[in-house]
């Protein structure tokens, strides 16, 4: 198991060195193999290792080393392998390849070394997100957690000739750092209370620390959650981060990086289980930015700024299912999330392939007929997100909701006016893209072809994988056995099993099936015959301006930070400790330019001076050093 | 008080204010006649203390031939009356400071000093001034340095010489 | 007669000496005033050696004790002498150039 948990993190890890070390020398085909068979052979040990836990090896802690080894603090570097990492390792390098199959067809446009470079970033992204959650305690997380947030934010910046690119790369990463500092708090009060970090010292002794302790621990590993997974106040740099390549957007925030919030928190369900009040603020955190991040969806017109606030609001809902303790729901939902939302962000990266780059929605439209593969994945993607049956989105959203109900039920009402909102954004997604007329120009027209083979593999995978993939959580409620939840048991404290009547689950599945397809049928019939071209006035306006969030943030944080570094920067900087050092040089120029006045050249002078010192001895060596010892005494 | 004392109180006086008159003269061929009049006034003190070979041989050769050189080059460059300008007062008053103190210096030095004390001298005995006795030893005891002098005239010679040229 | 007296005398003269060397800017006159200098110090030395014959009257060679310090004199006459011919000299070659014998316009060594 040792050898197995470490080909899966240093594969990737070599593919980054070799890829960014020698990326003036490859060629396309050699990169993208090289890049491509670290992640496949990366999947495969972790199918490995998943089989076999599932035939039972038990769940072990494999230490490399110490870490950190010091009196106080004893840190391994150690990775935990148990059923929760075995199938976030799946996810993770299952989707991973798929990613970089597309992106060796999708990237096809740069030079080859900045073709070596995106791959070696890719793969250090795997690396770090293979690290994260393998990780046996919170430092190893930790790592992994940095890690992922450097590659975002080198890869949302991929173009960095274009500022404004960088601009939201840095905002990005920033926006994790402050998560990020929550995350370290969180992590020293553990260590300051419990003597380590590691998972499992950490939940056995949960019961030696008092409420406050694990409240305050919670909370602040939910801000490092908030700025890792995109919730409010720190989800403004989400849909920012469309700048980098479709690929990124797809693997990172969609599949893996958002997701790790998720995992942090579904890791530490004891502790959260524990903790009640933080238990209030994550559910309903996560619920106003579902609904939230999903009004602001319905009137966004670039293809993948909808998909962007799309995944904030599915975040949310993770969040929330986490928040109402169905940790199993939320996990299975990441997992569902993971396969229709990679699939719709490549399938938008197809549609913008085909159409050159362009990205408003406005200008597309009539697709179907051109890029038949491309439609029907992102048809599966979009009818597996809105949450119907059979397809994958429909259980594990379910499954929140009807938790969401269980405590309680504004929070199911909330929930499903999101599911209805989410069904509409995303079909007037699709209508306005692929049905009705192409509203490009003839040039655009004339170039629009299906994706290669490279590229549509990856979209049908997932597609099959969004319409199956559902069925490993199938509530008995419904007759089927809850495959995920019995295997996460091992790590997950099962949730109290519902007190709902079977009648009442029925109900509640029928309720938000009903409301989503309405929502289908009006966004379909509304959009594909007539698209909104003309800008939006009024409610419309605030909402596809984001509810003027960002002008905020703006207002209160960035340009009084600017302000005062600006202030900081004239004043203390060049006034104070500029003038004061260049002060000192003046100073001894000042000096020195006075007391080359004495060499005068005269030697008249030098006599005088050497007149004057003789006194002087004379004077005190006839009065035996008395004036040294007066001037002494005096002075000291 | 005996004539011996009434000469040394003189010719001191004598010195003091030739000196004196040396550093106040505009005109430097007066401050040449003022030294010269110091020249002799040491020298009658040599005489009052019999130190007869010491006297004539300072007036021969300071007074008579290095005061002469000094006249031949003042007027060589005809400098008759001072036509320097004024010198920085307070570089005057510092450098006549200084050099009062360190004469109040040295007086309280001697003030102080015991082994000085109560010695005395005795003014016209004693045959260590003779030309006979000075002369022995200066051809048995100091005979090297003697030759030493004349090697060193031979140098000086040379350099003025090689000074002076006009080339 | 103590030797105080004659201390002092020199002394005196010296300090002349020095205020004159501090004083004047006329070269000739500077060099004069060294000559008064070497004057004094003769004086002092004569004055030395007559108090060390007196003061050695009952030892037995005290015929010649005392004879260095005017030895010594006329060692200095004769160095005073060399040196006179030399600083002449490079006076007179200083006003061939300048055409002064002003001792401020000597300030090469200046800074």
């Amino acid at each position: 198991m040792k050898t197995l948990l470490a080909i899966i993190v240093l594969l990737p890890f070599l593919g980054f060195l070799l890829n960014g070390l020698f990326r003036k020398h490859g060629t396309y085909k050699s990169v993208a193999r090289l890049a491509c068979t670290t992640i496949l052979s990366s999947f495969i040990a972790s199918a490995i290792v998943f089989g076999m836990l599932s035939q039972g090896t038990t769940a072990e802690t494999v230490k490399y080393f110490d870490f950190i080894n010091t009196d106080s603090i004893k840190i391994p570097f150690a990775f935990q392998i148990d059923h929760l990492s075995a199938m976030f390792l799946l996810i993770i390098t299952g989707i991973g390849f798929l990613i970089h199959l597309y992106s060796s067809a999708y990237m096809k446009d740069e030079e080859p070394q900045h073709y070596a470079r995106y791959f070696a970033y890719l793969n250090l992204f795997i690396f770090s997100m293979l690290l994260l959650v393998l990780g046996a305690n919170y430092i190893i997380m930790f790592i992994g957690w940095e890690g992922v947030g450097l590659c975002s934010y080198l890869l949302i910046g991929f173009w960095f000739k274009n500022d404004n690119f960088n601009y939201a790369a840095k905002k990005a990463f920033i926006m994790n750092r402050i998560g990020d500092l929550g995350f370290l708090l969180a992590i020293f009060w553990l260590i300051a209370r419990l003597g380590n970090a590691n998972y499992a010292d950490v939940f056995a002794n949960v019961h030696n620390l008092s409420q406050t302790d694990i409240t305050a621990i919670t909370l602040l590993l939910f801000v490092g959650a908030m700025g890792k997974s995109a919730q409010i106040p720190l989800y403004t740099w989400l849909p920012d981060a469309m700048a980098g390549p479709t690929p990124v957007s797809a693997l990172i925030h969609a599949a893996t990086m958002v997701t790790a919030g998720i995992y942090m928190i579904a890791r530490s369900n004891v502790l959260y289980s524990a903790a009640e009040f933080t238990q209030h603020i994550v559910a309903i955190v996560g619920l106003t930015t579902a609904l939230f991040s999903a009004t602001i969806a319905i009137k966004q017109n670039d293809i993948k700024k909808v998909l962007a606030y799309s995944t904030v609001s599915q975040l949310g809902y993770m969040f929330l299912g986490l928040g109402v303790g169905a940790y199993t729901g939320a996990v299975f939902h990441v997992m569902t999330h993971a396969f229709f939302k990679a699939l719709l962000f490549l399938g938008a990266g197809s549609v913008i392939h085909a159409m050159h780059h362009e990205q408003d929605i406005r200008k597309m439209g009539g697709l179907k007929k051109y890029l038949p593969i491309t439609h029907i994945t992102f048809l599966l993607g979009c009818i597996a997100i809105s949450g119907i049956p059979p397809f994958s989105g429909f259980f594990s959203k379910d499954e929140i909701l009807a938790a969401a109900y269980e405590k309680n039920p504004v929070y199911w009402g909330l929930g499903v006016a999101g599911a209805a909102m989410t069904a509409f954004y995303m079909f007037r997604l699709y209508a306005t893209t692929f049905l009705g007329k192409f509203r490009g120009t003839h040039d655009q027209e004339h170039h629009l072809h299906e994706s290669p083979a490279a590229m549509t593999i990856p979209l049908i995978v997932l597609a099959v994988l969004s319409v199956i993939g559902g069925f490993i959580g199938v509530p008995e409620v419904l007759g089927g056995k809850h495959l995920l939840g019995e295997y996460l048991s091992t790590v997950i404290v099962p949730e109290p099993h519902h007190a709902l009547a079977h009648n009442t689950e029925y109900m509640l599945m029928g309720i938000s099936v009903a409301v989503a397809t309405i929502a289908i049928l009006f966004a379909v019939s509304h959009y594909s015959k007539k698209p909104q071209l003309e800008d939006a006035t009024g409610l419309g306006k605030v909402l596809e301006n984001k509810w003027y969030v960002d002008e905020l943030y703006n207002t209160i944080i960035v340009n009084p930070l600017n302000a005062l570094g600006g202030f900081f920067k004239n004043i203390v900087e060049k006034s104070g400790i500029d003038g004061f050092v260049n002060g000192i040089g003046r100073f001894v120029n000042y000096l020195s330019r006075q007391i080359r006045l004495v060499q005068s050249g005269q030697v008249g002078g030098y006599i005088l001076m050497m007149v004057v010192s003789v006194v002087i001895i004379l004077f005190i060596w006839i009065h035996d050093g008395e004036i040294y010892k007066f001037l002494v005494t005096k002075l000291f | 008080m005996s004539a011996t004392h009434i000469l040394f109180w003189f010719l001191s006086a004598l010195a003091v204010v030739s000196a004196l008159m040396v550093l106040f003269s505009k005109n430097p061929v007066h401050s040449v006649l003022w030294l010269i009049a110091v020249f002799f006034a040491i020298s009658g003190h040599y005489i009052l203390m019999n130190a007869q070979f010491l006297a004539i041989v300072n007036i021969i050769v300071y007074a008579g031939a290095i005061m002469v050189l000094f006249l031949f080059v003042i007027m060589l460059m005809n400098l008759n009356k001072e036509s320097e300008p004024r010198k920085n007062v307070w570089m005057k008053l510092a450098g006549a400071i200084s050099a009062g103190s360190l004469l109040m210096i040295l007086v309280s030095l001697v003030g102080q000093a015991t082994e000085v004390s109560h010695k005395t001298l005795i003014m016209k005995d004693g045959n260590i001034g003779l030309i006979k006795s000075l002369g022995k030893i200066l051809f048995t005891q100091y005979v090297v340095p003697f030759e030493l002098t004349s090697i060193l005239f031979l140098s000086a010679m040379v350099g003025a010489v090689v000074i002076g040229k006009k080339d | 007669m103590p030797i105080q007296y004659y201390i002092i005398l020199s002394m005196v003269i010296f300090c002349i000496g020095i205020a004159g060397v501090l004083t004047r800017r006329n070269t000739i006159i500077i060099f004069m005033c060294i000559e008064l200098m070497l004057n004094a110090v003769n004086l002092l030395l004569v004055a030395f050696s007559k108090m060390h014959y007196a003061a050695s009257l009952n030892a037995p060679n005290h015929a010649t004790v005392g004879s260095e310090g005017q030895l010594f004199v006329f060692f200095i006459m004769v160095v005073a002498a060399a040196e006179v011919s030399v600083g002449l000299a490079i006076i007179v070659m200083m006003f061939r150039n300048t055409h002064s014998v002003d001792a401020n316009f000597l300030n090469r060594l200046k800074n």
